[in-house]
């Protein structure tokens, strides 16, 4: 992305309230920079170790309950339950990435889901705490000194803030050595630790930071639905974050968040646009195109139109059979 | 001095090393050579931590390396290259060196984010060490393209570019003329006399009895998982045990 794109593009995300005309509107937009944290969350670990989390969903319901649960029941104020949101799915992360510690490819992908499996039924089952399948409702909306972030625009600059913060923490642990060890575990493993990169330390920080802004995502949605269920754990989450990933460019640092808007405005515009039997048929036929055309996904794409530059990120992968 | 001890590696019932024994001279090159199956890349395996030896150890400077993760073993001056090409395939030349230049930088990962000025300072000096080994390897002009683009030799240059990168004291190269041209091989074997010139001792694994002879030191023989003969070239050549068990008819005109 070019200097000047970068400007114009924060300067619109920054007035874009002012631009949107209902606060349906908002809305999308809020949900579009929840994913945009989810998917970059993703990214990190599938887009530059290369292991897919298929669990993801886990670490935005834990994120997500810690926070309802800490506000309502223990009366914190949001930001500290926010913080012990991100460190209680950061922690998670810590677990999952010591037991995942020597399995790749297929068997981390079922630690992952068995770990979301678990977790999911616990939710459930634990009703003194949890309040099951019913789950928590009027979770208080955050306040930030003396004003209540209530409000849909207010909420939507906490969120662009959250994304603002996590894209600074992608890039700049994707362009330093840490992101090369990472990307060095994708690419080729052996290779990498015959030159001294500790791989199963950088797998587990790599799982440690992704799950932790997984966790971020997850207390935003919590205190902007003011609403928490077991629904948080669905497989559909890591689903659609998976699909904005790969849509968008994994192992890129924009891919995510194109992504991310791209699947949250699409399903709404759809909703408009056609009755619910054809947006589905759209929304897949759309996925197929995508795939088909863009194997890669947008933002490679983009990247390698440009006239002289070759690779956009030392992240963007060519795939590999 | 890096020093086998009784080194033996059983898969199940099958023994790929039995007892193999031998010592690397500080500043040689050494190269081991033997039949297919001999156990030359097993032994390779076991030295730098990919493979757990049923026996045996390893030491370097008189401290064991057995038991060690590769990584911690290439901490330790012991980097080895693959015998299948091996190198970080969507990466361009400059990262895929950059990447082998891990160890020399100490960005960590709260630095990192914290995005300390000094780091910028490293990555510069990173990526001026990154071009010299490029330039060293004969690499320059493919710098910026993805290695997976490279031809075949030229990949095998950028993994010894890799390696050479990790800063090895001793450095194990598992076939590195493998599948290379006669005039490629001379540029290898000249890159590796240069790298010996600069102190770094070479280990070395290979076919090609021109260049095994034209290069080493001293040359080790394996044969069915064991040592049957260590010596100069020269002394090889002549030995009989040798000439029966892997040079055979063709020892003359090695």
């Amino acid at each position: 992305m070019t200097r000047a794109g970068g400007w114009l593009l924060a300067a619109g995300a920054l007035t874009l309230p002012l631009w949107l005309q209902s606060p349906y509107h908002v809305h999308v937009a809020i949900m579009a920079g929840i994913f945009g944290v989810l998917a970059m969350s993703l990214n990190l670990l599938l887009g530059y170790t290369g292991q897919l989390s298929l669990g993801h969903a886990a670490f935005f319901g834990i994120g997500a309950y810690t926070s309802a649960l800490l506000t309502l029941k223990l009366d914190w104020s949001f930001w500290p339950a926010l913080a012990a949101a991100v460190a209680l799915a950061g922690a998670a992360g810590f677990f999952i990435g010591r037991l995942a510690l020597k399995l790749r490819g297929a068997y981390f992908v079922l630690v992952t889901i068995s770990f979301a499996g678990v977790i999911s039924l616990v939710s459930v089952n634990w009703i003194e705490l949890t309040n099951g399948p019913l789950g928590l409702p009027g979770v208080p909306a955050p306040e930030l000194g003396p004003w209540s972030l209530r409000t849909k625009t207010a909420y939507y600059y906490l969120v662009l803030a959250a994304v603002g913060l996590s894209y600074l923490v992608c890039r700049r642990l994707v362009r330093s050595r840490v992101g090369r060890a990472l990307v060095a575990l994708r690419e080729n493993e052996p290779l990498a630790e015959s030159v001294g990169v500790d791989v199963t330390h950088y797998l587990v920080l790599a799982t440690v930071v992704s799950a932790a802004m997984a966790g971020l995502g997850g207390s935003l949605y919590a205190h902007y639905t003011r609403f928490v269920s077991p629904e948080v754990f669905l497989f559909t989450y890591t689903v659609t974050m998976v699909i904005m990933v790969v849509a968008g460019g994994k192992g890129t640092l924009a891919g995510p968040l194109v992504g991310a808007v791209l699947f949250t405005v699409l399903p709404e515009a759809l909703r408009a646009a056609a009755s619910w039997q054809w947006q589905m048929l759209a929304y897949g036929v759309l996925l197929v195109l995508l795939v088909f055309f863009l194997p890669r996904g947008i933002v490679p794409r983009l990247g390698a139109a440009r006239p002289g530059h070759p690779r956009s990120e030392p992240g963007s992968a060519t795939p590999r059979p | 001095m890096l020093a086998v001890r009784d080194l033996a590696v059983r898969f199940g019932g099958v023994t790929a090393l039995e007892s193999v024994s031998f010592e690397v001279r500080p500043g040689s090159i050494t190269s081991v050579i033997g039949p297919n199956g001999a156990g030359k890349t097993t032994a390779f395996n076991a030295i730098t931590g990919f493979l757990r030896p049923t026996g045996g150890r390893v030491t370097y400077d008189g401290a064991a390396l057995t038991g060690l993760r590769p990584s911690a073993i290439a901490r330790r001056g012991i980097v080895r290259t693959f015998q299948k090409t091996s190198v970080f395939p969507a990466l361009s030349v400059q990262d895929n060196v950059l990447t082998g230049l891990h160890l020399r930088g100490t960005a960590g990962f709260l630095a990192v984010l914290a995005g300390r000025r000094r780091l910028t300072a490293e990555e510069r000096a990173l990526t001026a060490e990154a071009i010299a080994i490029i330039d060293f390897v004969g690499l320059s002009h493919r710098r910026r393209e993805a290695a997976s683009a490279l031809p075949y030799g030229e990949q095998r240059l950028v993994e010894l570019a890799v390696a050479l990168a990790a800063r090895p004291r001793v450095l194990l190269l598992d076939e590195p003329g493998a599948g290379m041209t006669g005039s490629e091989k001379t540029v290898v074997s000249g890159l590796i006399r240069q790298v010996r010139e600069r102190g770094v001792t070479v280990l070395l694994v290979e076919h090609d009895m021109r260049m095994v002879m034209g290069i080493s030191d001293t040359v080790i023989v394996l044969n069915g998982g064991r040592v049957i003969a260590e010596g100069a070239p020269a002394a090889i050549q002549a030995h009989p045990e040798v000439i029966r068990a892997y040079l055979g008819a063709s020892a003359g005109s090695a």
